[in-house]
């Protein structure tokens, strides 16, 4: 035990026991729901995983980035829906798909810079703000499209919902490693991801060392709503339709998978291979509790207990400790 | 001596942070009646043992007895439950409520039907205004009272609370003559009423025109006890510094080398106005002032913390770009700033990840970290500065405070500035550090840096600068050279009786 302690004292000890942890009931939900159902283990677990967590987890990504800096960025799931639905209406009324998409970025892109600016510019809290933006982009997308269901995308796109030719990987997934790969370099790696760090743990400090703050925290806004505009297509092509409410509501369940890989809603802390390893957890899970047969409202209950228990357990281990000094100095003046 | 017993008697307290032990033992008693000094350089533990009182910090060993009874104070709440009560150096009143109001918050007298009574409440406040002879509005709003009025106003605060404690973290610092002698009559008033008045202050004088005892630590410590009449200024100063004074600052000659900054005209509305001076290579210039009188407004504007309103900035022959830290650093201006832990160092991060924070651009290879390169960085300059760590994976947090000063240098000097600006090169640190600090600053300049320093500390300017600035509410009062400049004459300019700008 004490070797172990020594050997994590290192850099961020309690991100690696997370990460352990983390780890440790990815293989009990692996192994749970292997024990329940022989098909557990097969490609279509992994694939069907794949394919209902690919958009949260895409769009956990930037947010990671987001919440570490200490902001957040609660307009995510509306910019999809947006997205979703510009897509719809664009095609329904004979635009070329790839233009369409094209627009469907770049309103992401200017959704984002809207955020961005009035966090940065006006200096508003981002939780204001973009719950505003939460409220407005949805509210845009419900004019777009109406009470339209957009279909008939073309098979070539449609074909996203199918797994990679020659392998059992769906498309989201593989999108999310290879964008997962990219922002874990761009974090733990870059200039930039040293700045985001600093920006989370020490504003001012950051400031004073030439780290340009508003300007960092401006662009996460604007990757996050071309990301989540990227998402609402992806989502789009995967359920051959779209409709103004199309992701409504996933911005928690984004924030959810960011604060279950271990990221502080305080800022200043996580890892990217946090976030990954919170996905499979999330994703393992929900296939075994399938396996057992459990509805899926019931599996929001567990889903929403762990978001309980990760948001708890270090708070909990902090004011433990400081529970326990203070009674250790109790009973030091009560033996005087 | 004291016919009554204390009324406060904190006993062996010691707290650390960290690995930084900031008090060790402290001891001090408070009698009623008393003006009672407490006395140290900065580090010695002083601020630690008021906030303690105060209830914002817990100890980790000792006890606070009062009135005879053990006690533990766990929050601001209990220490006032207590009657404790601490004046700030920087009063914090709601800046939009009246002066009554301020006075009154959270139990403001209620009428019939549990509606504020608000005649009564400034009826209140009048009687206390009076009671202490001050003169100032109950209904007044608290913006843009001066500093001493907001002192009084917290010092009334804690007489209707009816404290019997009442402690003062230097409260003169930023107040006029008049304003420090009307406190002195408010201190007396409330000595006759039997209240116990602890005074923190580095101005000597302060302290034998008004205190009956003194405590003196040093280093965490508990030093000694006296009366005022049994110690001499010598004593005292002698018991604080704990050497001869003198031996602290060590100076090589440099030669005076080219202009690097020269500032002209700088003003920023309503916090310095009209600032010129210059700095060369090869010189320690002081900007000397009291707290508040916009030393550190001058250095951010030149950084570029703040925009400036007007005025030039000239380095190294080029116009710099105002309001861009970014600009600065790339003209070779580094800036170890005032407050360590929230400006100059990001706390929970690494040690080595702090020193090349502001270096780290330099340290990339398309794009990314070259692996080891901030360690390495780090292992330069930690060794060159003596910084005393356990591993550098650990969070800055983990130093001691001279420690983390010198990561603050450290992640400057790395950047190989020629001109490092230094604000308050050596609050908080203990002295065998600061000492260490002194001599790095005369050796960066022996190798042709331009250092400009912020102090308040009167025998740091005098025993390091070259060149003594003085400013005076936010104007340039006085310029001085090491051979002319005394503590009298720049304590007059700073507190505005003599203006001797050439």
């Amino acid at each position: 035990m004490s070797n172990l302690k020594t050997l994590l004292s290192g850099r961020s000890r309690t991100l690696v026991r997370w990460e352990f942890g983390l780890v440790l009931l990815l293989i009990a939900t692996l192994i749970f729901g292997a024990n329940e159902s022989k098909y557990f283990l097969g490609w279509q677990t992994f694939f069907f995983a794949g394919l209902n967590f690919g958009e949260i987890a895409i769009m956990a990504l930037p947010m990671t980035l987001i919440i570490i800096t200490g902001e957040i960025d609660l307009s995510v799931a509306s910019m999809l829906g947006l997205s979703a639905s510009l897509l719809g209406y664009l095609f329904i009324h004979g635009w070329n798909i790839w233009l369409a998409m094209g627009i469907c970025l770049i309103v992401g892109i200017l959704g984002g810079a809207l955020n961005g600016a009035l966090i940065t510019i006006l200096g508003l809290p981002s939780i204001a703000v973009t719950i505003g933006t939460l409220t407005l982009y949805r509210g845009i997308a419900l004019i777009v499209l109406g009470s339209n269901t957009a279909q008939g995308f073309p098979v070539s796109f449609t074909k996203l919902s199918l797994p990679i030719a020659h392998t059992h990987l769906a498309w989201d997934f593989a999108i999310f490693i290879v964008l997962a790969l990219v922002f874990g370099v761009i974090l733990h790696s870059t200039a930039l991801g040293r700045s985001i760090f600093a920006i989370g743990l020490q504003p001012e400090t950051a400031f004073f060392s030439g780290i340009r703050v508003k300007r960092i925290k401006f662009s996460l806004y604007v990757v996050s709503g071309l990301i989540s505009a990227f998402a609402g297509l992806l989502y789009t092509f995967q359920q051959s339709s779209s409709a103004s409410d199309t992701g409504l509501g996933l911005e928690l369940n984004v924030v959810a998978i960011a604060l279950f890989g271990g990221i502080s809603i305080f800022g200043g802390r996580g890892t990217i291979i946090g976030v990954v390893l919170a996905v499979c957890v999330f994703g393992s899970l929900q296939a075994s509790l399938t396996a057992i047969n459990v509805s899926a409202q019931a599996q929001n209950i567990v889903t929403g207990c762990l978001l309980l228990v990760s948001v708890l357990l270090p708070n909990l281990t902090q004011s433990f400790s400081g529970t326990k000094r203070k009674l250790q100095r109790r009973k030091v003046v009560g033996t005087q | 001596m004291h016919p009554h017993e204390a009324v406060l008697k904190v006993e062996h307290v010691s707290k650390s942070f960290g690995l930084v032990q900031a008090l060790i033992d402290g001891c001090v008693e408070l009698f009623p009646g008393e003006a009672h000094a407490l006395l140290g350089e900065n580090g010695a533990g002083k601020s630690t043992l008021v906030k303690i009182l105060a209830g914002i910090y817990d100890v980790d060993a000792g006890e606070i007895i009062l009135n005879g009874v053990p006690v533990e104070i766990t929050s601001p709440l209990a220490a006032r439950a207590a009657g404790i009560a601490v004046i700030y150096q920087e009063p914090t009143l709601f800046p939009d409520l009246s002066v009554a109001e301020n006075i009154f918050m959270g139990r403001q007298p209620l009428s019939a039907g549990r509606r504020i009574d608000k005649a009564e409440m400034i009826r209140r406040t009048k009687s206390v205004f009076e009671r202490l002879g001050v003169d100032i509005s109950a209904t007044r709003k608290a913006r843009g009272l001066s500093v001493a009025d907001q002192q009084i106003v917290e010092i009334a605060k804690a007489i209707s609370f009816d404290s019997k404690i009442i402690i003062m973290d230097e409260p003169t610092a930023a107040l006029t003559e008049v304003e420090v002698a009307r406190l002195f009559e408010v201190v007396k008033t409330l000595r006759s009423e039997g209240s116990a008045i602890m005074f923190i202050s580095h101005r000597l004088e302060e302290v034998f025109a008004m205190c009956q005892r003194v405590t003196i630590m040093r280093d965490g410590n508990f030093v000694r006890t006296s009366t005022i009449e049994e110690i001499s200024l010598d004593e005292i100063i002698f018991s604080m510094v704990g050497r001869d004074i003198v031996s602290v600052y060590s100076r090589h000659n440099s030669e005076l080398g080219d202009l690097i900054l020269d500032v002209k005209g700088l003003t920023r509305a309503g916090v310095f106005k009209d600032i010129n001076f210059q700095v060369h290579s090869g010189e320690i210039v002081a900007l000397a002032g009291l707290v508040g009188a916009g030393r550190t407004e001058v250095a951010r504007g030149i950084f570029g913390i703040d925009p400036i309103d007007a005025g030039e900035i000239t380095f190294k022959g080029k116009k710099l770009k105002s309001g861009s830290p970014l600009a600065a650093m790339s003209a070779g201006i580094g800036f170890v700033p005032e407050d360590r832990r929230q400006q100059g160092l990001v706390m929970d991060m690494a040690i080595d990840r702090n020193v090349a924070l502001a270096s780290i651009h330099d340290l990339t290879r398309l794009g990314l970290i070259k692996g080891g390169s901030e360690k390495s960085l780090a292992t330069r300059w930690a060794s060159q500065l003596q910084v005393k760590f356990g591993r550098f994976s650990n969070p800055v947090k983990t130093l001691s405070g001279g420690n983390q000063q010198k990561v603050v240098l450290a992640k400057w000097l790395a950047r190989t500035p020629s001109l490092l600006i230094i604000d308050e090169p050596t609050r908080g640190i203990d002295i065998g550090t600061k000492s260490e600090v002194h001599k790095l600053l005369s050796e960066l300049v022996s190798k042709g840096i331009g250092i400009l320093m912020i102090s308040s500390e009167m025998p740091e300017v005098l025993g390091v600068a070259d060149r003594i600035l003085v400013i005076h509410e936010g104007r340039l009062s006085a310029e001085f050279s090491r051979a002319e400049a005394t503590e009298a004459l720049i304590m007059r300019a700073a507190t505005g009786q003599e203006s001797v700008v050439a």
